[in-house]
């Protein structure tokens, strides 16, 4: 009996991504048995409570799902539940809502970019380790964290479930002048991230190149937030009410939140790799000419990219915020009527981390009768774990604290959120011998 | 977030049952961020490092609510390794919005989510930490006010009282010069016995208060009850306004519940 040098990597939690799990990887030799991404966050079971509230408090309660992405929750509550009533918003409030997620986008995405992602490329620990050697970085990013931020307290009240959402439009909306307050800022961003994709294209990416499929909105006229339809490279081409047809989750048993697949096909990827690369003709063209300078051509099949793809969608979010408020006149009415009626909407939008979906059934009251919320972290979950499968072959070879790093990175990658999924990783590479008998 | 210095501060950041925003509100300190940095060490905060640092620690912030055996019992280590225990936000101060389930049957909302449900394990409340062990201060809001933990952190440093109002939304209103919606209008709103810290967001928006900071100090749930009555609410409304983000805050529940008697 011969056996090799058997390792055991087991790290207690991973860090910069939102909400907790973990993930255990198992190497028999150099063939990868088993990777599991455990997600050990408690369930919240907001499906559950929904049923029997009125529709109008959805956009509230749904946005306490997640405190990174609330607006997300709640474009997407709002335009399901729009589609159940059969309303149509104005076409002000459209461009509000698209100047929310701009919003959101640009607080969402630094984060990601600058304090969660950038310290694995540079070899620290977090952000305010990485500010000691690279202060002006870290108050660039800081600072374009904030415009984000800005557009979002004006917008909603404050940045962390703001109050001003509502089915139909919102609450109340700005004036021209509010709006036109944010230029300085927002033409400053639109630098700062421009500079932010040429940064980013210089860091050291592992060579690693995945068949995905991709899948993203895509809407006739303009890069996707709140409208389109849901469209793949492999031929997936739907309406989104049709999303349940098309997508299964399934329950596994190590973890609290559910995984989704294509029906017949697998995994699949959503968030900004699959936006770019089924959407790249729809970007202005300062984020299109940012991206070819950086080298980016679609398709991006290197998930360890996301950060540079992320960078020309802040490039995105600054230029279309700026188109918007330059375009905007305030609305007579900040929102249209709305009326309790009996129907069924769905709605996907694009959060910063991907397509979120929610289904509403609403009764004669306007009661929630069933919810059904697919977030993008778990449709991103199997495909995690295919990448694990295949990265970790790659780092067989390598120290364990440094492998175990890489495969915090390659997760980090994709900007997980485990409270959406249900939230922290902990990493446990199990490295067994061989055994020939 | 490892220093060298041996004489800051250490502060420790720790999840339970949560969204993650009242923790994000410290990233979302743009402008203090550095500064708190460089005034304390923060030695465990997994939302934003990979460096994780064993206690014992001057601070724990704590969010979210106790909802599994396993966090009934982490709990109580990481009150052992803090010198002052801090929760922060609406779960960590009342149990959340998942303290709904409080009312129902857990088992059947875990058949209603998850399709094989003898893989999940739950208990059957979620409830605020201080139910599970002393706490120091307990922060309001859903989510927090960034300054308002700024000022409890500094404050807790200094070994001074933080200056943190117990008094009703309406007071922030009224310092707002806004007309007041439930008056003028007679939109119901939860700002009369409502703590304040939002800056009376959700008047200053058009819409009444709905209640995410919890009850006041002393607040008068049945006279606001009459009122929403009033307007025109019905039982189920107002039982529905009491029980949302601080529904298992005894003031707001003892309402709710009022509601639902025959």
């Amino acid at each position: 009996m011969t056996g090799r040098a058997a390792k055991t990597i087991r790290v207690d939690t991973l860090a910069r991504v939102e909400g907790e799990g973990s993930l255990y990887i198992k190497l028999v030799g150099e063939r990868v048995a088993d990777v599991q991404l455990k997600i050990y966050e408690p369930p919240r079971f907001f499906e559950a409570f929904l049923r029997g509230r009125h529709f109008s408090e959805a956009p509230d309660i749904t946005a306490r799902i997640c405190g990174i992405c609330p607006i997300a929750y709640q474009m997407s509550a709002v335009h399901a539940i729009e589609r159940a009533l059969g309303i149509q918003i104005s076409p002000a409030v459209r461009l509000l809502r698209r100047l929310f997620y701009c919003g959101e986008w640009i607080e969402s995405h630094t984060l990601h970019v600058y304090m969660l992602h950038a310290p694995d490329f540079l070899g620290y620990a977090d952000a305010i380790a990485m500010a000691k050697d690279h202060r002006e970085v870290v108050e660039k990013a800081l600072r374009l964290k904030k415009v984000g931020n800005r557009i979002v307290q004006l917008l909603g009240g404050r940045e962390i479930h703001p109050i001003s959402a509502a089915v139909g439009g919102f609450y109340k909306v700005p004036t021209k002048q509010q709006l036109r307050n944010l230029i300085d800022d927002l033409e400053w961003a639109l630098e700062a991230s421009l500079e932010t994709v040429r940064w980013t294209a210089e860091l050291e990416f592992p060579n690693f190149a995945q068949d995905y499929e991709f899948v993203a909105l895509r809407h006739p006229n303009e890069y996707p937030f709140n409208e389109g339809r849901l469209v793949s490279n492999r031929g997936l081409d739907i309406d989104t009410a049709e999303y349940e047809d098309h997508f299964v989750e399934s329950h596994v048993k190590y973890s609290n939140a559910l995984h989704s697949v294509v029906r017949g096909r697998g995994s699949y990827l959503v968030g900004p790799l699959a936006r770019f690369n089924l959407n790249f003709d729809k970007l202005p063209e300062a984020a299109r000419k940012a991206a070819n300078d950086a080298g980016l051509w679609p398709p991006v099949n290197n998930i360890f990219r996301s950060i540079v793809v992320r960078s020309v969608e802040l490039v995105f979010a600054c230029a279309e915020a700026l188109r918007i408020i330059r375009e905007y006149e305030t609305p007579a009415a900040p929102r249209v009527d709305v009326r309790n009626r009996i129907g069924v909407g769905q709605a996907i939008t694009e959060a910063p981390r991907g397509i979120l979906y929610h289904r509403y059934a609403l009764d004669e009251n306007g009661m929630i009768l069933t919810a059904k919320i697919v977030p993008p972290t778990s449709q991103n979950q199997k495909r995690i774990e295919d990448d694990l499968r295949e990265y970790a072959v790659q780092l067989v070879a390598w120290p364990i604290e440094e492998a175990t790093w890489k495969c915090e990175q390659a997760i980090r990658s994709y900007d997980p959120c485990i409270s959406c999924a249900t939230h922290f990783l902990k990493l446990e590479l199990d490295q067994v011998e061989e055994v020939e008998i | 977030m490892s220093s060298n210095s041996k004489h800051k501060p250490r502060i420790g950041v720790f999840k339970f049952a949560s969204c993650d925003g009242c923790q994000l509100s410290l990233l979302d300190a743009e402008d203090e961020l550095l500064g708190v940095a460089g005034a304390v060490e923060i030695a465990y905060f997994p939302e934003a490092s990979r460096a994780m640092l064993k206690g014992p620690y001057d601070i724990g912030l704590v969010e979210g609510s106790i909802t599994t055996h396993a966090d009934a019992q982490r709990i109580q280590e990481i009150r052992r390794q803090c010198k002052t225990l801090i929760t922060i936000g609406a779960c960590a101060t009342a149990g959340g919005i998942q303290a709904l389930r409080n009312w129902k049957d857990v088992d059947e909302f875990t058949r209603i989510v998850y399709a094989t449900p003898q893989f999940i394990s739950t208990l059957k409340l979620s409830t605020p930490i201080a139910e599970h062990v002393p706490v120091d201060f307990e922060l309001r809001g859903c989510p927090i006010n960034k300054y308002q933990l700024l000022e409890l952190i500094t404050a807790t440093l200094a070994g001074r009282k933080a200056n943190i109002p117990s008094y009703s939304v309406c007071i922030e209103c009224k310092r707002k010069a806004n007309v007041c919606i439930a008056v003028a209008r007679g939109v119901p709103c939860l700002g009369p016995v409502t703590q304040a810290g939002c800056g009376a967001l959700c008047p200053s928006y058009d819409r009444g208060c709905y209640g995410c900071y919890g009850p006041m100090e002393s607040p008068n749930t049945a006279s606001l009850t009459s009122q929403f009555r009033i307007l025109g609410q019905t039982d189920r409304q107002v039982a529905h306004a009491f029980r949302s983000f601080n529904a298992w805050a005894w003031q707001f529940r003892k309402a709710s519940e009022e509601c639902e008697r025959p």
